[in-house]
């Protein structure tokens, strides 16, 4: 079973507003915050799309925690392999995949090895954000950067086009102070100013980071202390979805255009907020784990104006 | 008899005890998400050991990074010896909600 998070709609003013830009021979147009592209004829009229041709569709993944062993999971690369054999067996395959971090356990290299070898075998490109616990070496995110780092600015920040939407990705655990929540920090906010400043409003806008860029528990750190700041830069866009992990469990949170949501992780649950005296991994019965673990997808309705966020778990049938 | 049982046992805490004094190095137990003690005072030259009991991994990182454990796993533990007397603050870098201080006296 699939629940279905969030319709996205968009009425028709709006979607004209945002009609985009006309290139060579390639109109754009955004539907519900996604954009379709359509071919012009030769008087410039934009021709019928073939249903479904330009469908985007891609998969977030996240907290694979590679490296850990315990009672609430004592093998993260099984259920790393089977959240990679569902991405495989989807029916659409996805444009790319993001993963929101915490890929190892500890920072150790063999831990970076084994899931590299896992996730090595996907033909789409896989975009990655380091967690807290990726960042743990010596070198506070050496090894990471050194396997998915490259072209990345300051500590590994970064935004790509592709399909027309705009991703951003955030580092949001190496600004650590003693006492509070994680920041981005002053760097990296001017450089997503800069970033952005580049990019139409009615572009959509895909932000992933580890840590929540929203407070869902302050006490347990679930949240990042200046991220008001790199909403403030957002907020023009018409069409923002954030991504995030680190919680272990799907939020989500609607301000105006900006859409927050948290996902499952592949390795173990964690409590929710309030229900327990401190964060961690929670044990559940070993035949419901695949309860509590999954991926997400993201991707058009074929025929509607829709954009849509849908989180499968790993025990449901394919 | 009474007598000779006193004095052996009194032998054995007197040579107990300085044994005990050098090996003990004052711990801090990690469990809970939380440092136990939170504030510990040694005199300089003190070895202190943190030990993560939590199925959490922990890290023992000092405000400015005079001193910085690994990423300790179930069990493992780090060792520092303060050598200058003053006050340490330090956090974990997964959880920076977790603090804790060690002060350091003079040496007696």
């Amino acid at each position: 079973m699939t629940d279905t998070l969030k319709d996205f709609s968009i009425d028709r003013r709006s979607a004209l507003k945002c009609m985009a830009w006309a290139g060579t021979g390639v109109l754009w147009t955004l539907v519900g915050g996604v954009p379709r592209a359509f071919a012009l004829d030769d008087a410039g009229a934009a021709a019928a799309m073939a249903s479904g041709s330009s469908a985007f569709h891609f998969v977030q993944i996240s907290d694979s925690h590679i490296g850990f062993n315990k009672l609430a999971n004592p093998d993260t690369a099984k259920t790393l392999t089977q959240a990679v054999e569902k991405i495989k067996a989807m029916a659409v395959q996805p444009s790319l995949i993001l993963h929101t971090g915490d890929i190892t356990h500890l920072s150790k290299p063999e831990q970076f090895d084994t899931a590299a070898q896992i996730l090595g075998g996907f033909s789409m490109p896989v975009h990655y954000v380091p967690g807290e616990h990726d960042t743990q070496d010596e070198g506070e995110g050496k090894l990471f950067l050194e396997r998915y780092g490259k072209g990345t600015k300051g500590t590994g920040w970064y935004s790509f086009d592709d399909h027309g939407v705009h991703f951003v990705a955030l580092i949001n655990v190496l600004g650590f102070k003693p006492g509070s929540m994680t920041s981005l920090g002053a760097d990296q906010l001017k450089w997503l100013a800069d970033d952005l400043s580049a990019v139409s409003s009615s572009t959509p806008v895909v932000v992933f980071a580890h840590i929540p860029l929203w407070t869902i528990a302050e006490s347990w750190g679930w949240g990042t202390e200046d991220a008001a700041q790199a909403m403030a830069l957002l907020k023009r866009f018409g069409s923002v979805t954030v991504l995030n992990g680190h919680v272990h469990q799907v939020f989500q949170k609607v301000e105006g255009n900006i859409s927050f949501y948290t996902a499952r992780a592949t390795a173990y649950p964690q409590p929710a907020p309030g229900t327990a005296p401190e964060p961690g991994p929670l044990t559940v019965p070993a035949d419901q784990l695949g309860d509590y673990l999954g991926v997400r997808s993201i991707d058009t309705v074929t025929g509607t104006s829709k954009l849509s966020i849908t989180d499968s778990k790993l025990s449901d049938k394919v | 008899m009474k007598t000779v049982v006193r004095i052996f046992l009194l032998g054995v805490l007197l040579l107990a005890v300085p044994a005990f004094a050098e090996d003990a190095t004052p711990q801090v137990v990690i469990d809970k998400f939380a440092y136990a003690p939170t504030a510990l005072t040694v005199a300089a030259g003190t070895k202190v050991t943190w030990v993560n009991k939590d199925d959490t991994p922990h890290t023992v990182v000092e405000n400015n990074k005079k001193f910085r454990s690994a990423a300790l796993d179930t069990g493992d533990s780090y060792s520092y010896t303060f050598t200058e007397p003053g006050t340490y603050h330090y956090f974990c870098t997964f959880h920076p909600k977790m603090v804790g201080t060690v002060t350091v006296t003079a040496k007696n």
